[in-house]
């Protein structure tokens, strides 16, 4: 960590210093309200959420630049859950049609949680024999398997609807997974550049003791890549978490579909000429908790591993 | 930190010169030179031609059967949900298709209508418009974000801040910033009429649809890019900016000659990823505009997904996604040159 580069222009070569020792210099204070508003910019937004969702639809529009909630009230939660009534939820802005958020948020669990289990485990296991294990004509399969990454999502987009729809998969969390859970060419690509940099010590000492090769995959090489495996699942969490279009297109049933689409269901149910942004804000602020969660149970891992699935 | 440096990155990144060279070596510590030198053995075991020796043939033969069967998942979803569909994609842009009949041969016919459609074109130039604004302005804000962080704070808060908007939806992404552009209730609308006396219609009028949504996906990726840009800075060796202003070099000197020809392939990565996530981008034109007003945002994604899905001509929606298809190719493989011109550059 290159603790020195924040000492500034005028910086002799100074050891590791802790905050206070470093100057302010225009050129600090001008980063740092640098920082200040893109973090505006950035957390802004958040807040509104939360402010809009605690408001009462109807007075929004009475006070819309109000920094507070105007006319604080849970009722945009409980219209969002479902457990208004509707006469309740009209008298507040909304449109009286209820969510099952409870539903999709199952559903959305469902899918985000196999998919991720599936493809970092069937990713891992490829990686493992594109790295460690040695047979003729490994190279020539990866680069194949590894061409996936130029076909963009669009071109695989429709042949795979028609694909699914002809299986008889459309409403089913089979076909809502299928095309995501067996192979991903970026999961495979990360996890194979990190195991080719393994040192393969452990890995001689294992087969002179005459371990296999599945067992030295479970025993050696599985542990030794549980950073860069926890890694690419958070990160396949969260894309399937906030998936959209796949799932817009596979399900039109509420007994499959996930959060994210609810939210465009709950949209088109407000009435056309005032929307029911109050309870829009608060659905949207439970389809993320689960994410704002993962970030405060592991923010410091996710930072971490952005950096880490950037580096080729 | 050990999770964020794999051994292939340590590799110092080292100026042609012998001198240079050395500085970067010492500079590494003995940790990262060690993995450094584990992925020098493990490249020339893994190599293709490379010599095992460690590896007898016995256990070669061994490997063979287990691999195989290891890649068993892999190369079934590739095949059926990649090669197939792209071969099937190619071939049904050439039909007419209606997903209910089967398809029909109709040759050239649709690559025909697609020339003379002018909703294509303009599909075409809108998209590529949200491409030039997103790669512009989200690259040099990633940029900027990122050499900043990195020169005033090693606080990951601050880096976990600024990646709240990669783990929200963008759908929610979407809906958020419709609310806050809202042209009477918004907040920013609101603002706008305070300071200029006019508020401006950002998902109603034909100027500003577009840029409305580019803001919106910078938003949401610019911490990522960030901090991707961010881990590529930590690689670069300190020593070099010491030796560098030991030379008298001025700030905005190192930037332009040591930081951004040090960073090219992470910067390169990150245009090409925007690249390609920017042309396909459909979730928040779906959520706002659905490509209006007046097709002024109907990009290329949206309007495939409208034939498609409203008007079931699967096999004009097809040809597009071809077009679209190799389109991305030719974009993808001239920057991806650009990318391997670096690495000699580099190495």
């Amino acid at each position: 960590m290159a603790v020195t580069l924040a000492a500034g222009t005028t910086a002799a070569p100074r050891p590791r210093s802790p905050k206070r020792a470093t100057k302010l210099s225009p050129g600090r204070i001008l980063a740092w309200t640098y920082l200040v508003v893109i973090v505006l910019i950035t957390l802004f937004p958040f807040y509104w959420i939360l402010r809009t969702a605690l408001s009462n639809n109807y007075n929004l529009a009475t006070n819309p630049s109000s920094p507070l909630p105007v006319g604080f009230t849970w009722g945009a939660f409980e219209r969002a859950l479902g457990i208004a009534s509707t006469a309740q939820a009209q008298a507040q802005g909304g449109s009286g049609a209820s969510l099952d958020i409870a539903l999709y948020m199952r559903n959305s669990v469902i899918y985000a949680t196999s998919q991720t289990i599936l493809i970092v485990l069937f990713s891992a296991a490829a990686a493992y024999a594109f790295s460690r294990l040695h047979w003729r004509g490994r190279n020539l399969v990866f680069n194949i398997l590894i061409s996936a990454l130029m076909v963009p999502g669009v071109f695989t987009l429709l042949p795979n609807f028609v694909f699914v729809k002809n299986l008889g998969l459309t409403n089913t969390f089979a076909g809502l997974l299928l095309p995501g859970a067996l192979f991903q060419a970026f999961t495979l690509f990360f996890l194979r550049q990190f195991m080719l940099g393994l040192s393969s010590e452990v890995e001689e000492a294992a087969i002179i003791d005459g371990a296999g090769p599945l067992r030295i995959f479970f025993r050696i090489i599985l542990p030794m890549s549980s950073a860069p495996i926890a890694t690419v699942s958070l990160l396949m969490f969260v894309n399937a978490w906030n998936d959209y279009l796949w799932p817009l297109l596979i399900t039109n049933s509420q007994s499959v579909e996930p959060l994210t689409l609810a939210l465009g269901v709950f949209k088109q149910s407000s009435p056309q000429a005032a929307p029911d942004w109050a309870g829009l804000m608060a659905a949207a602020l439970i389809a993320a908790l689960p994410m704002l969660l993962l970030f405060v149970a592991f923010g410091k891992r996710i930072v971490n591993s952005i950096g880490f699935s950037g580096l080729k | 930190m050990v999770v964020t440096s794999p051994g292939n990155h340590t590799t110092p990144v080292t100026p042609s010169s012998g001198a240079a060279g050395a500085v970067a070596t010492t500079a590494a510590s003995p940790r990262t030179t060690g993995r450094a030198l584990g992925l020098h053995a493990s490249r020339k075991a893994g190599g293709p031609k490379g010599s095992a020796p460690t590896r007898s043939v016995a256990a070669r033969r061994k490997d063979l059967p287990v691999a195989l069967l290891l890649i068993i998942p892999s190369v079934l979803g590739f095949a059926i949900f990649y090669a197939y569909p792209t071969l099937r994609g190619i071939y049904l842009s050439f039909t007419d298709f209606h997903v209910l009949t089967p398809p029909s041969w109709v040759g050239t016919a649709n690559l025909n209508e697609l020339l003379h459609d002018d909703v294509f074109w303009h599909s075409l130039q809108v998209t590529v418009y949200f491409v030039v604004l997103s790669v512009v302005f989200g690259t040099l804000v990633s940029l900027v974000t990122a050499v900043v962080l990195h020169r005033v704070t090693r606080s990951s808060a601050l880096r976990g801040v600024i990646l709240l908007p990669f783990l929200i939806s963008n759908v929610i992404a979407a809906l958020v910033w419709q609310w806050m552009l809202d042209p009477t209730l918004g907040i920013v609308n609101i603002a706008l009429k305070n300071l200029t006396g006019h508020s401006i219609l950002f998902f109603g009028s034909g100027g500003w649809a577009i840029p409305s949504l580019a803001a919106i996906s910078i938003w949401k990726w610019m911490g990522y890019y960030a901090l991707l840009i961010f881990a590529g800075l930590q690689t670069i060796p300190s020593t070099i900016y010491e030796a560098a202003r030991v030379d008298g070099a001025s700030e905005v000197q190192m930037f332009r000659r040591l930081t951004v020809p040090l960073l090219r392939p992470i910067l390169v990565m990150v245009v090409v990823l925007t690249v390609i996530n920017s042309f396909q981008v459909f979730d928040i034109v779906q959520v706002t505009t659905r490509g209006g007003p007046a097709n002024a945002s109907n990009v290329l994604q949206m309007y495939i997904y409208e034939k498609a899905f409203n008007e079931f001509d699967f096999g004009y929606a097809a040809t597009m996604s071809l077009a679209l298809f190799v389109l991305l190719i030719a974009v993808t493989f001239t920057q991806l040159r650009l990318a391997r011109a670096n690495e000699s550059d580099l190495n």
